[in-house]
């Protein structure tokens, strides 16, 4: 499963580690991350993320 | 310093830092700056923001000139970055205050800075409202402007914004209030300070603004945590940061470089000729008498930047190196650039600094030039030939945003 790289801040989305305070359990494909989901450090929309190179 | 009332019962306790010539060590700040915190006395006496650690002592006895600190109730913290939270461990343990208000993401930070789970903090989500007693404060969250806890503390009754980073310039000065100054000054300081400072983060600028808009929001004092406070051109500096935020940019070029044994500068000039020769405005800035926010500064309304560099030890020399860095962090949006340099023996410079600005989002219409130690007359046709594509493409660009 491949890492997501915030484009504003640098954040980057583990989907073994999941986002759990919000509501996004360890093991969730970033795909499968809700659209209304945002960057947990700097607010950004979901469309800002980048796949990790 | 003095104390200043800005509004009924509402006091500037804040600092001028008359000697900084750097903000953060990383954008010049020539002018010096300020700390602003202020005082709202009210049932609860409520402190807004602090000062850096070492001006701790100008500020308690800012404050003991209206309160005893002991009278404080409730802090509000709308950043935590030091040069506002610096003094908190010392007001927090002079107040004793009954709540410490902060943004979510502000809770994290304030417990990563200062490791005191004991204090009294209370969260405050966006959209949140406390009372004062006569006043109330309407909370908003503005991540990113300029970190993550980031927020702004609206006064309704006062129809006043303290707007924490947002909308300060780096200007030391006894005259707090922007009518006290000529505008067109302080909106120039308050682009640079824009650019240098904000930049990345131009899209929560935009969200944000259309937020106060969309609220509905009457403002008519904007009170920054830098520099003077907004009373009478609050609309001015709204409009400037449409305008930053939009990176809205002019047929003008920043012609940006370092040169060891002048045969760079031969080269990039001639660009400039060709560029002048076509009309566009230039602005050539040697990276030995210009920091690197000097020329952001100059590069934030302009549609091309020209990077030229010799070839020293394989690369490119140390202070382009530096700007690039530098510029590339700020993510200027919707440039188009070329990069140039003379070379001894190797010649890699001009395609690492083209490799720099692609991967910064700009469009490079012409390959990068290089020329053996000292320019011939072709060669610098070869230049002038660059600086007029480049010219078309800044004229392309200035005429796709109108």
């Amino acid at each position: 499963m491949d890492k997501w790289v915030c484009e504003v801040c640098g954040y980057v989305y583990d989907p073994a580690e999941g986002d759990p305070d919000n509501n996004v359990p360890p093991g969730t494909k970033f795909e499968d991350v809700p659209d209304d989901w945002v960057c947990p450090v700097c607010g950004a929309a979901k469309e800002n993320f980048a796949r990790e190179a | 310093m003095a104390i200043i009332e800005i509004k009924k019962n509402i006091y500037w306790v804040g600092t001028v830092d008359w000697n900084i010539s750097s903000f953060h060590g990383y954008s010049l700040a020539r002018k010096g700056s300020t700390y602003n915190a202020f005082l709202v006395l009210d049932d609860k006496v409520t402190l807004f923001d602090t000062v850096p650690e070492k001006f701790k002592l100008d500020m308690y006895h800012q404050i003991h000139k209206l309160v005893k600190p002991r009278d404080i109730d409730y802090i509000v913290v709308n950043h935590v970055e030091l040069d506002h939270s610096g003094a908190l461990p010392f007001m927090v343990e002079k107040c004793a205050p009954e709540k410490i208000f902060c943004s979510p993401m502000g809770e994290k930070s304030l417990l990563s800075h200062f490791h005191k789970p004991e204090w009294p903090v209370q969260v405050v989500k966006d959209g949140e409202s406390i009372s004062l007693g006569q006043r109330d404060v309407h909370f908003m969250e503005a991540r990113m402007l300029l970190w993550p806890d980031t927020m702004f503390s609206y006064i309704p009754q006062d129809r006043l914004l303290f707007s924490s980073d947002a909308f300060g310039q780096n200007i030391a000065t006894s005259r707090l209030f922007d009518d006290e100054h000529d505008l067109n000054l302080l909106l120039s300081e308050s682009r640079h300070y824009y650019t240098n400072i904000i930049l990345p983060y131009s899209s929560f600028v935009q969200k944000t603004l259309a937020r106060v808009r969309e609220s509905g929001l009457e403002i008519d004092m904007i009170a920054p945590d830098h520099g003077v406070i907004w009373r009478s051109h609050a609309g001015d500096i709204l409009a400037a940061y449409e305008e930053f935020a939009s990176q809205k940019v002019k047929a003008k070029a920043v012609l940006v470089y370092d040169t060891m044994w002048q045969s760079t500068e031969k080269m990039i000039k001639a660009v400039g000729d060709a560029l002048m020769e076509e009309g566009i405005e230039i602005r050539f800035m040697s990276l030995k008498r210009f920091h690197h926010s000097d020329v952001m500064g100059e590069f934030s309304d302009a549609a091309g930047l020209v990077c030229a560099s010799p070839t020293h030890n394989n690369g490119m020399l140390p202070l382009m190196a530096d700007f690039l860095t530098y510029m590339k962090g700020l993510k200027p949006k919707g440039r188009v650039g070329a990069t140039l340099g003379s070379f001894g023996w190797s010649g890699e410079a001009p395609k690492a600094m083209a490799e720099v600005l692609e991967t910064a989002g700009f469009e490079l219409p012409v390959e990068p030039l290089r020329v053996k130690n000292v320019p011939t007359h072709e060669n610098l046709a070869q230049c002038r030939e660059m600086g007029r594509a480049l010219a078309q493409k800044i004229k392309d660009k200035v005429a796709a945003q109108s």
